[in-house]
C-alpha cells in the first residue's frame, strides 16, 4: 500500500516528467525525420554532439544559454550532414545514422580531452537554473508545477503543442506527412520534396541537439563520455510506440519515463533489469499489432525518387 | 563475348576502389580533425601502426582484436547480400555467449571437445533463435526488422544481464559474470599470453564458408536473388518467408559465434555488458568490406589495428583513445557514399 502511494507522489510526477524531457523532444525530431520520408538511427549521436556542444559552448562563453544555442546549432548541422548524405547522396539510411552515432562517440571524446585534458569528463560548468513563475505557482494543486522549475519543461510543452499544431493544422504539416507515405504523389503535386526532407532532418537534429543539452547543462554541470547512453534509441522507440504523431511521442516518453522513475525511486520485487526493458517490449508488442495497430510513413527509408 | 568477360572483374575492382578511397579520405580527414585540434597526426599514425606491429605479441593481439569483428562482419554481411540490414547482432552475440557459457557450465566434466562442441551449437542456437525471431517478424508480419532489432538489443542485453546479476551469478564474486566455462575448456592460444587463440581459424574458416555458401549452393543463390530483386526472386518461385528467417538465423549464429569465442578465447565467463558495440561495428565492417566474405576479413584487420594501436597512439601522440571511432564512423560514412567518391572524382577532372 506505501509503495502504491508512492506511485503516485509528487516527487514521482517530477521525476518523470524530469526523465520525459530528453526523450519527448528527440522523439519528436524523429517524426519529423520520418514523416518526411527518412529513417534516422543516429538520435543517439545527435544528442551526444548536443550534450558536448552545450558544455562546450558554455565554457567558450560562459552563459548556459548560448551554450544551449550552441548544442541546437551543432545538433542541426549533424542532421544537415545525415539529410546530404541520405538525399544528395542517397546513402543508405540506417548505415549513415549508425556512422553518425560511432563518429559521434569519438569526436566528443577526443575534443573533450583536447579541451579538458581528460579522457571522457569535462570540467564544471555553470547550469541553466530552475525557475518560479510568480503568482502561477500561488495557485492551489498546480503551484508545485511553476515552483523551482527547469525551464526545459516549458520549453518542451511549448514544443510538442507546437508540433502537434504544425503537423495536423497547417498547410506544411499535411504536406509533410503526404511526403512520408507518397513521396511522387507529393513532387507531382508540385511540393518541393528535397527541401522539405533538408528542413524536417534539420530540425530533427536540432530538437535532438536541445535534448543532449538537457542532459550536460541542466541535469548536469559537465560532459561524460557517452552520457546520451542509449536515450536516443529510446527515443526513436518513443517516436513508433507514439504512433509517429507528436503528442503521442510526448506520451510515450511519459510511460517510458514513468518505468524509469519507479527504477529510482522505489523498491518493488521486480528485477531492474525487467523495468528497464519496459519501452523496448511495449514497443516491440506495439509493432506486432498488440493493442492498437501503429502505421508508420509508408515510404520510410526509401527515397528511389 | 568481351563484355561478359569485362563484367566478372569490373564490380571487385570498382568495390575495391570504393573502399581504399573510403579508407584513405577518413584517414585524411581524421588526420585534419587532429591537426586542428593540436595533435600531430604522423605521430599518432605512426605510434598506431607500433602499437599494432610493434613487437611478434602486438601483432598477435591485433589479430586476436580482429577475431570479433571478422564474425560480426560476416553476420551483418550474411543479412545484406539478401537486402536485409542486421543491426541486431548485438544483442544476437550477447544470447549466444550467455547459452554457450551456461552449457559449458552445465556440462563439466564432460570431455573438453564435447563441451566446446555443445557450447559453440548452444551459442549458435541461441543467436539464430533471437536472429530467427527477428525474420520472423518481417516475414510474417511485414515488421521493419531494423527496428524490432534495435528493440531485441536491449532487451536480450537486460535478460542476460539479470541472470549474472542474479540466479546465474558467480559465487562470491563482485562483478556480474557467471562461474568460469573452466580452464581446460577454453581455445588453445596460438601464442601465450595473447589474445589470439583458435578461433581466429574458425573465424577465417567461416569466412571460406560463407563464400562457397553464397558461390555455390541453391540456397545462397536465393538469398542472393531475393537481396537483387525480390519481386523477380518471388515470381521465379524463391520461398520468401523461409528464405527470410533462414537469412536472419544464419546470420544470428554467425553474430552469436563473436559472443562465444570472446567468451571461450578471452574472458572465459559471461562477463555482463562485454560487448564493446561489436554489433555496431561489424556494419561498418561489412559496408566496407563490400560484404564480400574475404573483404570483411581485410576490413576487421584494419579495424582490429586500429583498436590494437590505439592505446599506444594515446599514449605517444596524446590523442584520445576514441580517435579510432572517429576514423570508423568516418569510413562508415564514406564507404556508404559512393557517390560522394565519385562527386569528388569528378570535382579532380577525372573520370
Amino acid at each position: 500500500m506505501n509503495n502504491l502511494m508512492q506511485l503516485i507522489s509528487l516527487n514521482m510526477v517530477f521525476t518523470t516528467l524530469r526523465l520525459a524531457i530528453p526523450l519527448t523532444l528527440a522523439s519528436i525530431g524523429g517524426v519529423f525525420c520520418e514523416r518526411s520520408g527518412i529513417v534516422n538511427l543516429g538520435i543517439e549521436g545527435m544528442m551526444l554532439f548536443g550534450a558536448f556542444g552545450a558544455v562546450a559552448g558554455t565554457y567558450a562563453t560562459g552563459s548556459p544559454w548560448l551554450g544551449m544555442l550552441v548544442a541546437i546549432l551543432v545538433g542541426g548541422l549533424v542532421g544537415l550532414l545525415h539529410a546530404t548524405l541520405c538525399v544528395r547522396f542517397r546513402t543508405n539510411q540506417a548505415v549513415s545514422g549508425v556512422g553518425i552515432n560511432i563518429f559521434a562517440s569519438g569526436l566528443t571524446v577526443v575534443l573533450c580531452r583536447a579541451i579538458w585534458s581528460s579522457d571522457g569528463i569535462s570540467g564544471d560548468v555553470e547550469q541553466i537554473p530552475s525557475v518560479t513563475v510568480p503568482l502561477l505557482n500561488k495557485i492551489p494543486l498546480i503551484g508545485p508545477f511553476f515552483t523551482n522549475q527547469s525551464p526545459y519543461l516549458y520549453f518542451t510543452v511549448a514544443i510538442v503543442a507546437v508540433s502537434w499544431f504544425v503537423m495536423y493544422r497547417t498547410k506544411v504539416g499535411l504536406r509533410l506527412r503526404t511526403i512520408g507515405d507518397h513521396p511522387k504523389a507529393a513532387a507531382t503535386a508540385g511540393i518541393n520534396v528535397t527541401r522539405y526532407r533538408y528542413a524536417a532532418v534539420v530540425l530533427c537534429g536540432m530538437l535532438c541537439g536541445m535534448a543532449g543539452s538537457f542532459l550536460s547543462i541542466v541535469q548536469s554541470n559537465l560532459f561524460v563520455k557517452e552520457m546520451v547512453a542509449g536515450r536516443g534509441y529510446m527515443a526513436l522507440a518513443a517516436t513508433i510506440f507514439g504512433g509517429w504523431n507528436p503528442l503521442g511521442s510526448f506520451l510515450a516518453s511519459i510511460l517510458f519515463a514513468f518505468a524509469q522513475a519507479i527504477r529510482m525511486n522505489i523498491s518493488l520485487n521486480i528485477p531492474d533489469q525487467f523495468l528497464q526493458m519496459i519501452p523496448y517490449l511495449l514497443t516491440m508488442l506495439v509493432l506486432m499489432g498488440v493493442g492498437r495497430k501503429v502505421k508508420g510513413p509508408q515510404a520510410a527509408g526509401d527515397i528511389t525518387d | 563475348m568481351e563484355q561478359v568477360k569485362e563484367r566478372r572483374w569490373i564490380p571487385l575492382v570498382n568495390n575495391l576502389v570504393v573502399s581504399a578511397a573510403a579508407v584513405l579520405l577518413s584517414l585524411v580527414l581524421s588526420a585534419v580533425i587532429m591537426a586542428i585540434v593540436g595533435y600531430s597526426p604522423a605521430a599518432a599514425f605512426s605510434a598506431m601502426l607500433q602499437g599494432a606491429f610493434g613487437s611478434a605479441n602486438s601483432i598477435a593481439n591485433t589479430l586476436g582484436k580482429s577475431v570479433p569483428l571478422i564474425f560480426v562482419g560476416l553476420a551483418c554481411a550474411f543479412t545484406n547480400k539478401g537486402g536485409i540490414f542486421n543491426i541486431g547482432c548485438e544483442g544476437q552475440l550477447y544470447m549466444g555467449a550467455f547459452t554457450a557459457a551456461i552449457t559449458a557450465i552445465a556440462l563439466q566434466g564432460m570431455p573438453r571437445m564435447a563441451v566446446i562442441l555443445l557450447s559453440f551449437g548452444a551459442g549458435m542456437l541461441g543467436g539464430a533463435l533471437v536472429g530467427g525471431f527477428n525474420g520472423l517478424l518481417k516475414a510474417k508480419m511485414q515488421i521493419n526488422e531494423v527496428i524490432v532489432a534495435i528493440m531485441l538489443n536491449y532487451i536480450m542485453k537486460f535478460f542476460t544481464s539479470y541472470w549474472v546479476n542474479g540466479p546465474l551469478q558467480e559465487e562470491g564474486s563482485m562483478i556480474a559474470q557467471t562461474a568460469s566455462v573452466g580452464e581446460e575448456n577454453m581455445l588453445t592460444k596460438l601464442i601465450p599470453k595473447t589474445q589470439l587463440t583458435t578461433a581466429l581459424w574458425i573465424a577465417l574458416a567461416a569466412a571460406v564458408i560463407m563464400y562457397f555458401f553464397f558461390a555455390r549452393t541453391r540456397m545462397g543463390y536465393n538469398i542472393r536473388a531475393v537481396g537483387e530483386n525480390a519481386l523477380a526472386a518471388q515470381a521465379s518461385g524463391v520461398a520468401m518467408s523461409s528464405t527470410i528467417v533462414l537469412t536472419m538465423a544464419v546470420s544470428g549464429a554467425i553474430a552469436g559465434l563473436t559472443g562465444v569465442t570472446e567468451v571461450f578465447g578471452k574472458t572465459g565467463k559471461f562477463v555482463d555488458g562485454f560487448s564493446p558495440g561489436y554489433g555496431f561495428t561489424g556494419i561498418a565492417v561489412a559496408v566496407l568490406g563490400r560484404n564480400n566474405p574475404f573483404g570483411v576479413v581485410l576490413s576487421a584487420l584494419l579495424f582490429g589495428i586500429m583498436e590494437a594501436g590505439s592505446m599506444k597512439m594515446s599514449y605517444v601522440a596524446g590523442v584520445s583513445t576514441s580517435m579510432i571511432n572517429v576514423m570508423q564512423g568516418l569510413v562508415i560514412l564514406f564507404v556508404a557514399t559512393p557517390n560522394l567518391v565519385k562527386f569528388l572524382n569528378i570535382g579532380k577532372g577525372g573520370k
